[in-house]
C-alpha cells in the first residue's frame, strides 16, 4: 500500500489523490496501520508532535507500524521537567510581607517579578531545548495555549512556573482532572479574577471563558448560564499568605443554580462535570487537537467520532491523540506541509535539529516574543490564534533574519548573531522586557553551531536527501549548483516551505 | 467548495482579478490619495481625563484624587477642556484642524481588552465574531492602485489590527532602512502548494513589492521626539514620504490600561502622544501632505468614571478621540459622557457609534460606499471640509 500511495503520489493531481485516500479509507481500513511507516512517515510524525528529527530516531520510527510509533511516541511522556529553575523563581510573598513594605520596596519587588518572568520563560524554553520527550513540550504548550494564563497579569513567577507544572502532569492524562485541576489553579484564579468572584458581586469572568473556550464553545450556553455557573464558583480564591488555593466558605453563594437547565446545582465542581457531560466539550478538544497536529481544515464526522471516544474513555487524552496520530488523515500527502511552525517550534526545532550550543536561552525568548509567540503570556484568553497569522511580512522577515544570522557564520564561535549591531536592537524592540544590557550580546556569543557534529551525524547526505530531512515538502527555490553544505543548509533553511511542517 | 478553498483556488490561478475587484471597478474612483494614519491607544485611554468636562460637578465627584483640576484644564470652551500634557495639540485646535469626538462607543460594550479591540479592529457588532480587519474588507472591495506599494503599513508591531486578514496587502515594519535590507530575503515566485504555503509566497509579493516602492531615508526638517513613540511617527513619516502609495500607516502607543496610579503615567502618554502629533502634523506639512492626510486616534474602551481603590481607573465603554488634518473641520463632535447616567457596571452611555467614525473615513475621506464594509448603514460625521 505503501507503494500504490508513492505511485500516485506522482501520477495523480490533488483531486485524484484525495479520491484514492477516501476509497483506501474505505477499503482497507487499518491496513495502513499494520506495515512500516518507513522514514517519511517517521518524520513527519516526529516533527509534528516534536520540535525536529534527529536522524536518529527517525530510523528506529522507521521500522515500526503507525500504532507501535504512536506507542512508543506516548511511552516517552513525561510527567515532569527533567530541569529545574532557580529555586527563587518557585518563592512566594506573603501578602502581608507585602502589605509592610514601603512603596519603594514594592516597587524593587516588582522590577524583580519582571526580571523573574524572563528567567521563568527562558527555563520553560530550555527545557524544551533539551527534553528527551518533546511531545510533552508541544502538548504543554498545547494546553497553555488553551487554559491561557499569562505573566502580564499573574506577576509572581511561582504561580506561572506551577501552572506550568500542573499542564505538563496532565498534559497526556486526563482531560477531567485537568479541567479540574485548573479551575483551582492560582495562576488560573489570578488571570480570570475568580479571586474577586463573591457571593452577592459575582465575576463572571472565569466562568464565561470555562464554557466558552474551555468546553462547549461560543454560541453553546446563553448569559443566565454564565451568571448561574459564576454563582457556583464564588469563594474559589487563593490564600494571600502561601499562594495556595483557598475555598473561602464566607463568599461562597450556597444558593441553588441551573445551569444549561440543569437545576439544584451548589458548586463549580458539578458545574464542570456537567459540561463534561456535553459532547460539545470533547468536540471542542479534538478540533482543537486536529488544529495543532493533523491540519487546519478538521473533519467534522472524524472530529465528532473520536470526540465520542475520548468522552466514553472518560476524557484519557490518550485515545484522542491516538486516534488523530494514527489516522489516514494525518498522514494524508493533501495534509503535509498543511502547517506553520510556531515561532517556538521553529527555533527550538532549528537549534535542536542543527545541534547549536546554547547557554542562557535568553535570546530566544525575546525572538520567539517578536515572532509573536511571548512563552508564559499569550496575548490574551483564546490563546495564540496560530496557523496562517503566525506569518505576515513583518514576522517573516523576523523568521528569515533570525535563520540567515544563525548560519550566517559557523566560526569562529558566537560571530555568528554579532554583526551589523542587529542583537542590541532586538533587545530594544522587546516590549516590556527591561533584560539587562549586555544579557542578550552576552548569552549570544555562547550560541554555537556545531556543524561537524551535525555533519557527522547525517553520514554524507547528498543535497536532496537533504532537503528531505529539513523540509516538509519540495522546496520553492530549487537548489542551484553544488553548494557546500553550509550554503546549502542556509539556502534549504530560508526556503518558505522550512517555516512549514 | 467552501468559502476558504474558493478564495485559495483563486489564489492559486496566476494574475487575476478578483470577483469583488471587478464588480467595483466602475464605482466612482475611490480616493486612496487621501491617507489615513491610525494612531491606537493600546489598554484603553481614560477619555475623560483626556477630555475634561471641567463644568461637571459629577466629574469632580466621581474622581476626587484623579480628576484634572479646573485651573488646570486647557480649556477649549466654557465646558470642555484637554488635559495639561495635551498643550502640543493646541496650535491645531486653534487653526481649526482638530476634531474631537466624544461619547464613542457601541452597543452592548464589552470590557475585555482582547474582545472589545477586536469589535473596533473588524468593525463587528458586540455579539458577532469576524476575523477580518475592517479595513481590510475595504481593501478587499475597492482595491488600492496596483501601483500601490502597499494598502497599509503598521509600524512597530506584528500585530495587524484594523489591516488585518485576507483583503490588503500589509507592511509590518519597525524601521524603513531595516526593511530595505532585510526585504531582500523575500523573494517572490509563483508556487502551487498548501494554503498556508500559498499564504507566505503572497506576503513574500507583498514584502517585494513595497521594498521597490520604499527608497532612500528623507531628511526631514522636522524634529520627532527622542521616544519609541516619536521614533513610529518617524518612521510612518519615512513612509509617506517615499510617495510610493499607501492608504493606511498606523502606529501604536501602548501603557493606557492605567488600573493603578493613573495620574503620573497618563500624563506622560498623553504628553507623548501630542508631541508625536504634533511632529507628524510638521512632518506632512513639510511633504506637503497635511491636506491629504487624515489622522485617528482610537482604543478597545474609555475607563470608568469612578476612579478604583489604587488611584487609577478600570475598564470602561465610551470615549474620546481625537481626528485631525489639514481638511478636517475643527470643533468637538458628538456628546460629553452624561456622568448622571452611568450603567450597572458605572459606565456613561455612548453617544456616538464608533461605525459613523468609520463610514466618515470610508465615504467623506475614500468616497466609497460604506454600509458593504461596515454591514449596515452608519450616518458618517460632517467632520471634514468640501
Amino acid at each position: 500500500m505503501q507503494a500504490l500511495l508513492v505511485v500516485d503520489r506522482k501520477s495523480g493531481g490533488p483531486l485524484l489523490l484525495n479520491l484514492l485516500i477516501a476509497c483506501l479509507w474505505v477499503i482497507w481500513g487499518g491496513a495502513a496501520n499494520a506495515a512500516p511507516m518507513g522514514a517519511a512517515e517517521a518524520r513527519h510524525l516526529l516533527v509534528r508532535t516534536g520540535f525536529f528529527a534527529p536522524p536518529a530516531e527517525v530510523e528506529a520510527y522507521a521500522a515500526l507500524d503507525r500504532t507501535a510509533a504512536v506507542e512508543r511516541l506516548l511511552a516517552q511522556v513525561r510527567a515532569e521537567p527533567v530541569t529545574r529553575p532557580a529555586e527563587v523563581l518557585d518563592r512566594w510573598t506573603p501578602r502581608s510581607q507585602f502589605r509592610a513594605w514601603p512603596e519603594e520596596e514594592r516597587r524593587a519587588w516588582l522590577r524583580r517579578t519582571i526580571q523573574q518572568g524572563q528567567d521563568l520563560r527562558g527555563w520553560w524554553f530550555g527545557e524544551m531545548l533539551v527534553t528527551p520527550s518533546p511531545f510533552t513540550e508541544r502538548m504543554t504548550l498545547f494546553w497553555h495555549s488553551h487554559f491561557v494564563s499569562s505573566l502580564q497579569k499573574v506577576r509572581p513567577t511561582r504561580l506561572m512556573y506551577r501552572q506550568n507544572l500542573l499542564l505538563r502532569k496532565h498534559a497526556l492524562g486526563n482531560f477531567r482532572e485537568l479541567l479540574h485541576a485548573i479551575a483551582r489553579d492560582p495562576a488560573m484564579i489570578v488571570y480570570l479574577d475568580n479571586a474577586s468572584n463573591r457571593k452577592g458581586q459575582p465575576n463572571e469572568n472565569f466562568a464565561r471563558e470555562l464554557m466558552e473556550l474551555f468546553t462547549l464553545g461560543e454560541g453553546r450556553f446563553s448569559e443566565q448560564d454564565v451568571k448561574e455557573a459564576a454563582r457556583a464558583f464564588t469563594g474559589w480564591g487563593i490564600d494571600g499568605e502561601t499562594g495556595e488555593f483557598l475555598f473561602r466558605a464566607g463568599v461562597h453563594d450556597e444558593g441553588p443554580k441551573t445551569v444549561l437547565g440543569r437545576g439544584g446545582i451548589l458548586d463549580g465542581r458539578e458545574v464542570i462535570d456537567l459540561l463534561l457531560d456535553q459532547p460539545q466539550t470533547a468536540e471542542t478538544i479534538v478540533r482543537k487537537l486536529w488544529r495543532e497536529f493533523v491540519s487546519p481544515t478538521p473533519d467534522a464526522r472524524e472530529v465528532a467520532r473520536i470526540a465520542a471516544d475520548l468522552r466514553g474513555a472518560d476524557y484519557d487524552i490518550r485515545i484522542a491523540v491516538r486516534a488523530l496520530l494514527t489516522s489516514n488523515a494525518f498522514y494524508a500527502e493533501a495534509n503535509r506541509a498543511s502547517l506553520v511552525k510556531s515561532p517556538v517550534e521553529l527555533l527550538v526545532g532549528t537549534l535542536r535539529q542543527f545541534k547549536f550550543e546554547v547557554g542562557d536561552p535568553f535570546p530566544f525568548v525575546v525572538m520567539s516574543r517578536q515572532l509573536g509567540q511571548d512563552l508564559m503570556a499569550p496575548p490574551n484568553v483564546k490563546g495564540w490564534v496560530g496557523g496562517e497569522a503566525w506569518i505576515n511580512a513583518g514576522t517573516l522577515l523576523t523568521r528569515k533574519r533570525i535563520l540567515e544570522r544563525l548560519f550566517r557564520s559557523v566560526e569562529p564561535r558566537g560571530a555568528s548573531m554579532m554583526s551589523d549591531g542587529g542583537a542590541p536592537r532586538m533587545v530594544a524592540e522587546a516590549a516590556n522586557a527591561a533584560p539587562p544590557p549586555g544579557r542578550f550580546q552576552q548569552a549570544m556569543q555562547e550560541v554555537w553551531f556545531n556543524e561537524a557534529a551535525w555533519a557527522a551525524e547525517l553520514r554524507g547526505a547528498d543535497a536532496s536527501s537533504l532537503a528531505r530531512v529539513l523540509l516538509p515538502a519540495t522546496p520553492v527555490h530549487a537548489v542551484a549548483g553544488s553548494p557546500d553544505r553550509i550554503a546549502l543548509v542556509r539556502q534549504l533553511t530560508l526556503d518558505p516551505v522550512y517555516q512549514l511542517k | 467548495m467552501d468559502r476558504r478553498s474558493f478564495v485559495s483556488a483563486m489564489a492559486a490561478l496566476p494574475v487575476l482579478v478578483s470577483p469583488a475587484a471587478w464588480a467595483v471597478s466602475r464605482v466612482q474612483p475611490t480616493a486612496y490619495g487621501n491617507l489615513l494614519v491610525l494612531i491606537e491607544l493600546k489598554g484603553g485611554n481614560d477619555g475623560l481625563n483626556t477630555v475634561v468636562p471641567y463644568a461637571d460637578e459629577a466629574y469632580y465627584a466621581l474622581r476626587p484624587r484623579l480628576a484634572i483640576a479646573r485651573d488646570e484644564v486647557l480649556q477649549l470652551d466654557e465646558r470642555t477642556g484637554l488635559h495639561p500634557a495635551l498643550k502640543p495639540l493646541l496650535d491645531l485646535w486653534r487653526e481649526g484642524e482638530l476634531a474631537i469626538v466624544q461619547g464613542l462607543g457601541y452597543p452592548s460594550a464589552n470590557l475585555s481588552h482582547f474582545r472589545s479591540i477586536e469589535i473596533w479592529d473588524t468593525a463587528s457588532r458586540a455579539d458577532e465574531y469576524l476575523t477580518q480587519g475592517w479595513l481590510s474588507r475595504a481593501f478587499a472591495a475597492v482595491p488600492t492602485p496596483r501601483s500601490f506599494a502597499a494598502d497599509a503599513v503598521v509600524v512597530g508591531s506584528h500585530d495587524l489590527g484594523p489591516v488585518a486578514g485576507t483583503g490588503g496587502r500589509v507592511i509590518a515594519l519597525a524601521d524603513t532602512e531595516r526593511f530595505l535590507r532585510e526585504s531582500r530575503l523575500a523573494k517572490p515566485v509563483r508556487h502551487a502548494g498548501s494554503a498556508a504555503l500559498r499564504h507566505i509566497m503572497s506576503v513574500e509579493r507583498d514584502i517585494a513589492q513595497a521594498a521597490s516602492g520604499f527608497g532612500a531615508s528623507h531628511v526631514f526638517r522636522t524634529e520627532f521626539p527622542r521616544t519609541p513613540f516619536g521614533n513610529a511617527v518617524r518612521t510612518a513619516s519615512q513612509v509617506i514620504a517615499a510617495r510610493a502609495g499607501v492608504a493606511v500607516v498606523k502606529v501604536s502607543l501602548n501603557g493606557f490600561d492605567t488600573h493603578s496610579n493613573q495620574a503620573g503615567s497618563h500624563a506622560r502618554l498623553l504628553k507623548d502622544l501630542a508631541e508625536g502629533l504634533a511632529s507628524l502634523r510638521h512632518a506632512m506639512e513639510e511633504l506637503g501632505r497635511w491636506d491629504s492626510t487624515l489622522v485617528m486616534t482610537y482604543a478597545e474602551f474609555g475607563r470608568r468614571p469612578r476612579q478604583n481603590m489604587s488611584g487609577g481607573t478600570d475598564h470602561g465603554t465610551a470615549n474620546a478621540h481625537f481626528v485631525a488634518g489639514g481638511r478636517v473641520k475643527g470643533g468637538l463632535y458628538g456628546a460629553a459622557p452624561n456622568l448622571d447616567r452611568l450603567d450597572g457596571a458605572g459606565n456613561p452611555p455612548f453617544a456616538v457609534d464608533f461605525r459613523e467614525l468609520y463610514a466618515t473615513v470610508l465615504e467623506r475621506w475614500w468616497g466609497m460606499e460604506a454600509s458593504g464594509v461596515l454591514q449596515g448603514r452608519h450616518k458618517p460625521l460632517e467632520l471634514l471640509r468640501g
